[in-house]
């Protein structure tokens, strides 16, 4: 084939017909428009996954007490006896455990000056950071100093420095926790919602020794209680793997007998969230596909298009064949034309792609994620639709008969 | 006898038929024809309408097969040539000037010239100035740039010649040059072709007009498929 008088030819034809041009490449415009905003939206769903994922901290086993199970009556989850102090020591020393936080929760009304504000305050250790992910915005976090003496400090969630202090520094404050007065040595950055809808900002951190001594209250009957862990796993490996063994050492610990059943839970919250969100999934891939058919429709307008347009230039597909063009070089003038139409369609849909999307985050107030990668798919799979399309026309031409081409009117 | 090269014939066509089929009825345009063209020569076929001229035309033109004999063009076996051989024939060898010229009509004349050019499986070092060089020898050297539209009758038939000649053939065919045009501008077109039979390309022209006949040195008259007067200029 002569690549060059082919794309000419093909580009002329375009040309010479602007209208009928555009109005073709509408159909795939709006294919391609729609097959990008509707990836678009589900790839920017998916990276929220992924966000509160990673937020949560990632590779996290989340362990708490189960059930206590005596004279067959069940007491109900977190009715076993709690974790302790010691628990974490041994845990630490597992191959797999990058660190281990110990937790435990209450609530109470903190005070600052004339201010008082009802939150939930966690008592942790120094683990508890890594675990989350979660650093200091101002001043520190708590440092295993702070916890094993039990300091008398606390860091602090955005939402509770921006109403206890209104924009002047957090650091350095003393408030009063339950009556307990405490000073402000940091203040956490901010998280946001959490995947439940309650802000992770209206928070008081305080060590979990201080907790457990004078904020909260210990135990009724395990001293150096801790209501919840959190193990982090080393990168890279195997998460199913980690929570076996984890649940293995923690029978030991426990000294569960063979047979009984575990009084502790060990979950994974992250694939607990990627189950929630793979019904997002599924609907983003509906909407995609949904996408792609009207791209296939406007396929179905190309060949339309091209076949009249084989039709109306029968004579001049005679006379080049007259001229010396191969049945090939008739072949690529109309696949070329094809693909021009479904390639400008393509760049200029993804272009209206873009901004639907954009549109759409704005309005519906969700995430959208535009990449290199969704605009090459888009123009690709125009490209693919020229084709495809695009074949039966130009063979259809380049199988013309040249007399009976030149001699139609 | 040796046979000289001026004595090959450039266009042979031997027990050559062809029978279309027509619905249920068999139409036989061609019934056994046997012609030799020599090189130079400008021939002029004259036959009624359906007496076959357009269909050896056809034939010679590369563009049908016939129905049985043979034909050959410069020695060569038209039937035992692949559709790309015979495009690239058509490209090299023929020059086709058409009734209704055929031009494109969004495209300049130098643009429709250079056409074959770029078809050309052998490629033309400067089309450009190839098709410029054609279009001069047609008359047309200041009107490069006009459309179709923009020219008259005789002056498109012009660059549908330049277009034939573009790719240097050795063989002119001509299918009624003059059927759209008035008698002067026949005249111009003829002596313009007539001209070209003189640089040594073989011009064969189907006509129905005995004046334009009378340009050709051999004039060759077809009535049922078959050949019924053959008859050279005594010059």
């Amino acid at each position: 084939m002569k690549f060059g008088v082919a794309l000419t030819s093909a580009l002329e034809a375009l040309k010479g017909n602007p209208l009928r041009s555009f109005l073709t490449m509408l159909g795939i415009m709006i294919g391609v428009a729609s097959v990008m905003a509707m990836m678009a939206i589900s790839d920017g769903a998916a990276k929220q996954v992924d966000a509160q994922i990673s937020s949560l901290g990632a590779n996290n086993l989340t362990v708490r007490p189960g059930a206590n199970r005596r004279s067959g009556r069940s007491s109900g989850a977190g009715g076993a006896t709690p974790f302790t102090d010691s628990t974490i020591k041994d845990l630490r020393n597992e191959p797999y455990a990058l660190a281990v936080s110990a937790r435990i929760n209450g609530s109470g009304t903190v005070v600052a000056g004339d201010v008082n504000w009802s939150t939930s305050i966690s008592g942790v250790n120094a683990d508890y950071f890594i675990s989350q992910a979660w650093g200091a915005a101002e001043g520190r976090i708590l440092d295993d100093a702070d916890v094993s003496t039990g300091q008398e400090v606390a860091v602090i969630g955005k939402t509770i420095a921006d109403t206890l202090f209104e924009g002047s520094s957090s650091i350095g404050q003393r408030i009063r926790v339950n009556n307990v007065p405490l000073t402000v040595i940091g203040v956490l950055d901010s998280k946001g919602q959490s995947n439940f809808g309650s802000d992770r900002d209206d928070v008081i951190i305080i060590p979990i020794v201080t907790a457990r001594n004078r904020v909260l209250g210990g135990h009724p009957t395990t001293p150096n209680y801790v209501s919840s862990i959190e193990v982090s796993v080393v990168p890279g490996f195997d998460m199913a793997e980690a929570q076996d063994e984890l649940e293995q050492r923690l029978r030991t610990i426990r000294r569960i007998r063979p047979g009984k059943t575990d009084d502790f839970r060990v979950f994974n919250i992250a694939d607990f969230i990627r189950a929630r969100s793979s019904t997002q999934a599924t609907f983003g891939v509906l909407l995609a596909f949904t996408a792609a058919v009207s791209l296939i429709v406007g396929g179905v307008g190309v060949m339309n298009i091209m076949l009249v347009s084989v039709t109306e230039r029968t004579r001049e597909i005679g006379l080049r064949m007259a001229i010396g063009a191969r049945g090939q070089d008739i072949l690529g003038q109309f696949l070329f034309e094809a693909l021009g139409l479904c390639m400008i369609g393509g760049i200029i849909g993804s272009g209206l792609g873009v901004g639907a999307a954009r549109l759409a985050s704005k309005m519906g107030d969700f995430p959208v994620s535009i990449s290199p990668f969704i605009a090459l798919v888009s123009i690709g799979a125009s490209v693919v639709v020229g084709l495809f399309f695009g074949f039966f026309p130009a063979r259809r031409a380049a199988k013309l008969n040249p007399i009976e081409a030149l001699r139609h009117d | 006898m040796t046979v000289s090269p001026e004595n090959t014939p450039l266009i042979s066509c031997r027990d050559v038929t062809k029978t279309y089929v027509m619905g249920t009825q068999e139409v036989h345009a061609l019934r056994g024809v046997n012609l030799d063209f020599k090189p130079g020569e400008m021939t002029a076929i004259m036959g009624p309408s359906g007496s076959g001229k357009s269909t050896l035309m056809n034939l010679i033109g590369a563009l049908d097969v016939p129905t049985s004999g043979m034909l050959s063009i410069k020695g060569k076996n038209l039937a035992q040539m692949s559709a790309n051989e015979l495009a690239d024939l058509r490209n090299e060898t023929l020059g086709f000037v058409f009734q209704q010229f055929n031009l494109l009509g969004r495209s300049s004349a130098l643009t429709n010239v250079k056409l074959p050019l770029r078809y050309a499986r052998t490629p033309v070092a400067d089309i450009e100035a190839r098709a410029t060089e054609c279009l001069e020898m047609v008359g047309l050297g200041d009107r490069l740039d006009h459309r179709p539209m923009q020219l008259s009758g005789g002056q498109q038939q012009r660059v549908a010649i330049a277009r034939a000649l573009a790719g240097s053939p050795s063989i002119i065919l001509a299918d009624e040059p003059t059927g759209a045009l008035d008698t002067k501008t026949s005249e111009e077109i003829m002596t313009l072709l007539t001209g070209l039979g003189e640089q040594g390309i073989t011009v064969i022209l189907v006509t129905h007009e005995p004046e334009v006949a009378e340009y050709a040195a051999r004039t060759i008259y077809f009535r049922d498929g078959r050949i019924d007067q053959d008859k050279r200029r005594s010059s």
